[in-house]
């Protein structure tokens, strides 16, 4: 009850901030909360909207799925060998630093404009922080449970099941959660730089025209999805960790 | 060489086991032996030593999770070469072993579900050992909301649910106060007199091996050996009120006496 207080009160108080933020810089960059929430509602209702949504969440969907998948896979892969985890993990690391947007060029070459290329795109933002998460999380498990496993005569397969990824489960989940926002980024930039379609498309449709209205009630719509989002995957982390305590 | 046959009575013998770590000559590490030991069915043993002198590494050798470099180790007829833990053998360690996400009744649960018995079966003996543990108001509990004394019980029940016939602890109570270990001791005896397992206790507690164990065997500094066997004159529903014994202070003199100069020369190891 307190943490649903204690969000609510986050919610006030950006709705604050934005709203004298906006008195003190005008109608020329911003506008005020209110009048956002009504313009992304009608937004919301408008002809065409439904299919650039439906878009949007079908490529971060599909580009969600595979940076999980293929994060965990390689987290596991690198995490359970200690010697392909000391070369793997500097490597992560440099990639994860690297600035995307350098890379999209070559990814429109090789998947071309559409969906594929924004699939591709977002992917490759959520795949190295579940990646990193998850090897992190394996190399962290106490060397008893590797043990234990030996003498309750588990198989590979059973002590990978049953023991490690359970018991790392909640760091893998907080991957999850920084992979999640990531992924929703790149697909975003994807749409914005390079596709007729999708909520980035209409994002920058909007900054072509200098039609602040538009751009506010987007990012409205963006930052309410991801501030959800990311308050239900940080309940369920929460509930993960209850047991890990 | 020593005579290597293991008469069939003994429950775990070891003939001439050693380990050692490496192979340069330079940075190998001789760590155990060469050890003779019989363990006879039903006995309480428990194995001192300095620190560092290879307990543990006698104890995973006869866990079978590690191989003997030299030797021969054999259970129940078996020979114990380290590839895998022998069905009969159950072990606990001194690190807290219990399954973070599961509840108390999972975590002592565990094992059977992975043997494949039927869930009458396992709800039957889970309850069994809960309650003979004193878990049972705890069965819904999870590790985080135990302390370490009763998180180091659901591990010890994790094991005992299985029935084995020999239990290995590698000092089981050594992160807990000296009350609970008392208490934890005698849990230990009474579990050991209802099942009628083979106990081996590595312990570098004297008055604890004192207590509990029928036989205590006493290590050199590495590589360990065992340089004595105390005999306890305890019966077998002896409770931690022998401390009280004049024999007890007398029998935890001579293991320190015998232990003292081991333990010096274990220090000097490391300060070298």
């Amino acid at each position: 009850m307190s943490s649903a207080r204690n969000n609510l009160f986050v919610i006030l108080s950006m709705f604050g901030v934005w709203q004298i933020t906006y008195w003190a810089i005008g109608d020329l960059a911003l506008r005020p909360p209110l009048d956002t929430i009504r313009n992304a509602w009608s937004l919301i209702g408008s002809e065409g909207f439904m299919a650039h949504l439906n878009e949007t969440l079908q490529a971060f969907t599909f580009a969600l799925a595979i940076a999980v998948t293929v994060g965990v896979a390689l987290g596991f892969c690198l995490g359970m060998n200690r010697l392909a985890g000391e070369v793997g993990e500097p490597l992560l690391v440099s990639f994860y630093s690297l600035p995307k947007i350098t890379l999209y060029p070559i990814v429109l070459l090789i998947f071309g404009i559409g969906m594929p290329s924004k699939v591709a795109f977002g992917a490759i933002h959520g795949i190295m922080p579940i990646t990193i998460f998850t090897l992190g999380a394996l190399r962290n498990l106490p060397p008893i449970l590797g043990r234990t496993s030996k003498v309750l005569r588990l198989t590979r397969w059973q002590s990978v099941w049953t023991i490690l990824f359970p018991a790392a489960r909640p760091e893998i989940f907080t991957g999850l959660r920084l992979g999640f926002s990531l992924t929703l980024i790149g697909t975003l930039l994807g749409e914005m730089f390079a596709s007729q379609r999708g909520i980035g498309f209409l994002l920058m449709q909007a900054i072509g025209l200098h039609d602040t209205d538009r751009i506010m009630a987007l990012t409205f719509l963006i930052v309410g999805f991801a501030i959800t989002a990311s308050l239900m995957l940080l309940a369920i982390n929460r509930h993960l960790r209850h047991g890990a305590a | 060489m020593n005579d290597t046959t293991i008469d069939a009575a003994v429950h775990v013998g070891l003939r001439g086991v050693t380990r050692v770590f490496g192979t340069d000559p330079k940075t190998r590490v001789e760590a155990l032996g060469p050890i003779d030991l019989d363990l006879r069915k039903g006995e309480f043993f428990a194995v001192v030593g300095p620190s560092g002198c290879g307990k543990s590494t006698l104890f995973d050798i006869v866990a079978g999770l590690s191989p003997a470099t030299e030797g021969r180790a054999v259970f129940e007829g078996h020979e114990l070469n380290g590839r895998a833990v022998p069905e009969g053998i159950g072990v606990v360690f001194q690190e807290d072993a219990s399954f973070a996400w599961l509840n108390v009744a999972d975590n002592v649960a565990f094992g059977l579900r992975r043997a494949g018995l039927g869930e009458a079966e396992i709800t039957r003996r889970v309850d069994d050992t809960l309650t003979f543990m004193g878990l049972r108001d705890f069965a819904a509990a999870y590790p985080s909301q135990l302390s370490g004394g009763m998180r180091q019980r659901v591990c010890i029940a994790r094991t005992l649910v299985q029935r084995p016939r020999l239990i290995l602890l590698d000092e089981p109570f050594g992160a807990l106060d000296q009350q609970t270990r008392l208490i934890m001791g005698e849990e230990l005896l009474k579990l050991w007199r209802e099942t009628g397992a083979t106990v081996l206790l590595i312990t570098h507690a004297l008055d604890e091996a004192a207590m509990l164990a029928d036989r205590v065997g006493v290590m050199s500094a590495r590589p360990g050996r065992i340089i004595d066997v105390v005999e306890t004159p305890w019966g077998k529903d002896r409770d931690s009120r022998v401390v009280s014994d004049p024999r007890f202070g007398e029998i935890t003199a001579h293991l320190w006496t015998r232990l003292r100069d081991e333990s010096m020369a274990a220090l000097s190891h490391k300060a070298a």
